[in-house]
Order: structure tokens, then sequence, then C-alpha cells
């Protein structure tokens, strides 16, 4: 479409609703996740008009900031928040949008970006820049916030200590979870907005029971003397894994996956994030976990915990880091102003 | 007490039926012990989900104490060995957010152990004290540089990108 006409909040002349999906600190998986909806894809463009989508069509942000408040219908944001541009964009795209969509696990709550929690900027630019074996920097170039060209003066924008989820910088009125999501879980959503049929505000579009619900392995008492990697067993394709002492999320986990890792013998990672109910997935999670560890002398509980969870925090929260109860790790206050710009802006 | 010291806030998970009862046996015999902790009744130290404790700490507390009845003396027979694997393995959290070892506390105190009450508040108390201030979400507040980034984008694409208002 042409972008020129991308604004105004008035409906369409052809009736159709106003699309627009962006993405921030994501992989690009979540939009490959909207092309596996096939040839259903086509019923989404008989019903919208997509106003913008960077991936898709060439609208630009200008485009975006000169429509008027609430003129795009339905928005859907996929990445997590990472730079002062990223955090914009959000601004932005709720300011325009009516209805604001968390889509996928990133922007749900921060995903495998969250788990940079655990670092700060400095030693993600440390490791970045500097000290991974692929990279040759030579001069130990780093990113500047300013760089004066010929032209005038190019900005970068700030990069973040923590990597932030979408609801925790503006109102997010749906969440739809997952790494990415299936794609029968993007249509429900399609369908309930097209039909005008949305769940109250605020609510997680998906199932409500956990991957364990649909899981098919046998279960009986739960004992455990020692927690294995998958690497270490071939595990027994019928008895649940976490009964063989491999880590499996399914516990804490939402359904909405068919329970698929489950089912090729592969422990649950936790991708769709939370069920209902579970406010801090890897508190939940290890609680689960370490109530059933066979033992009640705390040092063989010590000594069962460090054999076989090396990394506890990667294991329980490797999807949802970024939205827990404590969100990272502790920051230490920096010095100067900041690393990653040192020379003075002008404003 | 000088009036700058730094006052820890505590948040207690204690069993109902033994270390709640010992904490009122500490009062009752008017055990004198510090004021900071806020105690919680629950109905067993297993009922003390981790999330309780992230949550506590990432809300305000300095510090949380779980309490609960004696190794084999549970009235759900197996609550507090939970509670203990439990805190094993929050500890083991908590090493890798930064968060020291001594701002949480597991401790198995009787419906008489009234004295032990008191004490273990006042240690922890002076524990933490001696820690400082956690105040966790200054964590989350990239360190006031947020305002200005996103200030700065603002007049940019007005300048650079030609929007008209
Ligand atoms: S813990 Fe994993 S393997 Fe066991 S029932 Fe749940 S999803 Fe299935
Ligand atoms: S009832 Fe007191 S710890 Fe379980």
């Amino acid at each position: 479409m042409n972008p020129s006409n991308a604004g105004g909040a008035a409906p369409a002349a052809n009736g159709k609703g106003k699309l627009a999906m962006y993405w921030a600190a994501s992989c690009g998986g979540c939009e490959i996740a909207v092309l596996a909806l096939n040839e259903k894809i086509l019923d989404v463009a008989a019903a919208f008009d997509i106003v913008f989508w960077p991936v898709v069509i060439d609208a630009k942000v200008r485009d975006v900031e000169a429509m008027e408040d609430g003129a795009i219908d339905v928005c859907l944001f996929n990445g997590s928040i990472r730079t002062s541009e990223q955090e914009h964009m959000a601004h932005l795209l709720r300011r325009k949008s009516k209805v604001l969509v968390a889509f996928g696990s990133c922007a749900c709550e921060g995903c495998i970006p969250g788990l940079a929690n655990l670092s700060n900027r400095e030693e993600v630019f440390q490791t970045v820049y500097h000290d991974t074996p692929s990279t040759e920097n030579p001069q130990g170039q780093r990113p500047q916030r300013e760089t004066p060209v010929p032209e005038g003066t190019l900005h970068l924008p700030v990069f973040y200590d923590s990597v932030h989820t979408l609801e925790q910088m503006v109102p997010v009125d749906y969440f739809l979870p997952g790494c990415p999501p299936e794609a029968e879980r993007i249509w429900d959503a399609v369908t309930a907005i097209l039909e005008n049929k949305l769940p109250e505000p605020g609510s997680v579009i998906g199932a409500d029971t956990s991957v364990c619900d649909e899981c098919k392995r046998k279960r009986s008492e739960k004992r455990i003397k020692q927690f294995k990697r998958t690497w270490q067993v071939w595990p027994d394709e019928e008895t649940c894994l976490l009964e063989q002492g491999i880590l499996c999320c399914g516990i804490s986990t939402r359904a909405g996956c068919g329970a698929r890792c489950p089912e090729v013998n592969s422990p649950c990672i936790g991708c769709y994030g939370p069920n209902n109910g579970v406010r801090d997935c890897g508190a939940r999670l290890m609680s689960a976990v370490a109530s059933v560890i066979d033992s009640n002398d705390p040092e063989e509980v010590d000594r069962i915990i460090h054999q076989g969870i090396p990394d506890p925090v990667g294991s329980f929260y490797r999807f949802s880091l970024a939205a827990s109860a404590l969100r990272r790790r502790k920051l230490e206050k920096r010095e100067t102003a900041t690393e990653q710009h040192p020379g003075e802006t002008d404003r | 007490m000088a009036d700058t010291q730094f006052e820890p806030k505590l948040v207690g998970f204690l069993c109902r039926w033994c270390s709640y009862t010992g904490a009122d046996l500490a009062g009752t015999s008017r055990k004198e012990y510090p004021p900071n902790l806020t105690p919680l009744r629950v109905m067993c130290s297993g009922r003390v989900d981790p999330t309780f404790v992230l949550h506590a700490l990432a809300q305000g507390a300095d510090g949380v104490l779980i309490a609960g009845c004696h190794p084999g003396d549970c009235h759900y027979k197996e609550g507090n060995y939970k509670a203990m694997r439990r805190y094993r393995m929050l500890l083991e959290l908590l090493d890798t957010f930064g968060i020291e070892r001594d701002r949480v506390r597991l401790e198995w105190i009787s419906a008489s152990e009234g004295d032990l009450f008191a004490e273990t508040v006042a240690d922890l108390t002076d524990k933490v004290r001696q820690l400082g201030p956690l105040n966790w979400s200054a964590n989350w507040e990239e360190n006031g540089e947020r305002s200005e980034a996103l200030q700065a984008i603002v007049l940019e694409h007005e300048r650079a990108m030609e929007v008209v208002r």
C-alpha cells in the first residue's frame, strides 16, 4: 500500500481495519510465525490494511508519527525493550493504537534477550565488541552515541543496562505468549479481533492449563536423587521426564504448544511463559523442583543441586527473567556518566 | 540509637503452629526485640513459595525470615523439609542475583521457643542493618538515562524526519 495515506483516525473507505506490526529486541521469529498462518494470511490481508510493518512494507516512522492518536486498530508488538529507540517506538505505537498486543515471549516476558539481565551494558559490550572469538576489533571500537560526519552529527540510541518487557514500559491490552506464538494461537487472536470477541483487557490470549496437562507421559510420585542434563541420558519415552531427573519446565509453563518437546523426548524449556496464577515463573518452577528432591539433609540437597543444576537462573528463568520479581542481577552504580558515549551531548 | 541509623524492613513468614506461637510467647513473656519484622502467618513453612520471598525483596523488604516447626514436628509431616530444600535452592538464586545470603534466613522455632524467636529477629535485624538498604527497584531505573534519551529521539525525529505537526 501507499504509506502516504496511512494517517487519520477515520475508518478507511474500504471499511478495513488498520494493522501494524513492529519488532524491538527480538530475533525475527515472531514475524515468521505470522507467515505460518499460511493461506489464512490472506484473510488477515482481506480484513486489514497494513499501515506499518517494517519487515513487510516500506512505511516510515514519520508516517506513524503523522497519524492521529488511535489511528491504528491493532498493533502486534514483538520484542523486548533494550534501547531508548525501542522505548520510543513502544510509546509511539501505544499512542497510535487502539489495541496494543504484546506479541511473543520477548514482548511478554523478555525471553532469551532478557537473560542479558544477568549482565550490564558494559559487560554486554565487552563481550560483543572484544571478547567473542569471532570478533576482530584491533582498534577497540565501540558504538558511540554521537558521530560527526560531513553532513552533521549521527546519533545512536542509548543501550540500556536492562532488557524490559513491553508492559514495564507502556500499558498493554493483550498478551500473546510463545517463542514464537503457535500459528493456531495467532489465528485465535486474529479471529477474536475480527469478531470483536476479545477477552477482558489485560488478559493472555491462550490456554489456562499447563504443559503437563497436555503432556501424555505417565506420572507417579516424584522423588529425585540426581538431576541429569539432557546430553547425559537417553530418557525413557513414556515416563514423565522430571521423574527421570531431567529438568522439565512443563509444571509452570502455559499450555498452547501441544507439549511438543516432551513428545519428542526433550524437556519443556518454558517458552510459552508462566501459566495463569504463576507470578514468577522461575520461582514457581524452582519451588516445585526443589520440593521433590529426595533428601532431608541440607548438605546432600546442596550437593544434588550443584551436581545437576549448574545454572539455576538460566534453567528456571530461561524465558522469564526480565518479567520476574527481581527482573535482573544487582546493578552496580556507574561512576562515569556512561561508557557508551564518552563525548558530551549537545542537548 | 542515632536518628540516622538505617532501620531495615523485614518480612517474616511464620508457620502458624510453631513459630507464630513462638512469636506470641516472646510477646506474652515480654521479651525485648527490635520492631523491624512484619510477621505474616502461614499455615506451614511449606506454604512459603520462593515467589513470596523474591516478591518481598523486590517490593522493598531488606530481609526475609522464614520460620517453621523443627524437623520431624511439622503438622503436615513434610512441609518444613520442602521449605528447607526450597531454601537451599533459593540461596543459589540469590547468589546469582547478587543478593547477600544473610538477608534471607530459615529458622526452626517451636511454640515454646519465645527466646529463640526474639534472638533470631534481633540477629537478622543486626545483620541486615550492617548490609544496608537493598532498595531493589533502583536496579531497574537505567541510572536516570531514560527520560533524557527519549527526549533526544523526539527532538531528532522532528528535525531529521521532517515531522510536520
Ligand atoms: S514435567 Fe514435563 S515430562 Fe513431566 S508431565 Fe510435565 S511436561 Fe510432561
Ligand atoms: S506446620 Fe509448622 S512447618 Fe509445617
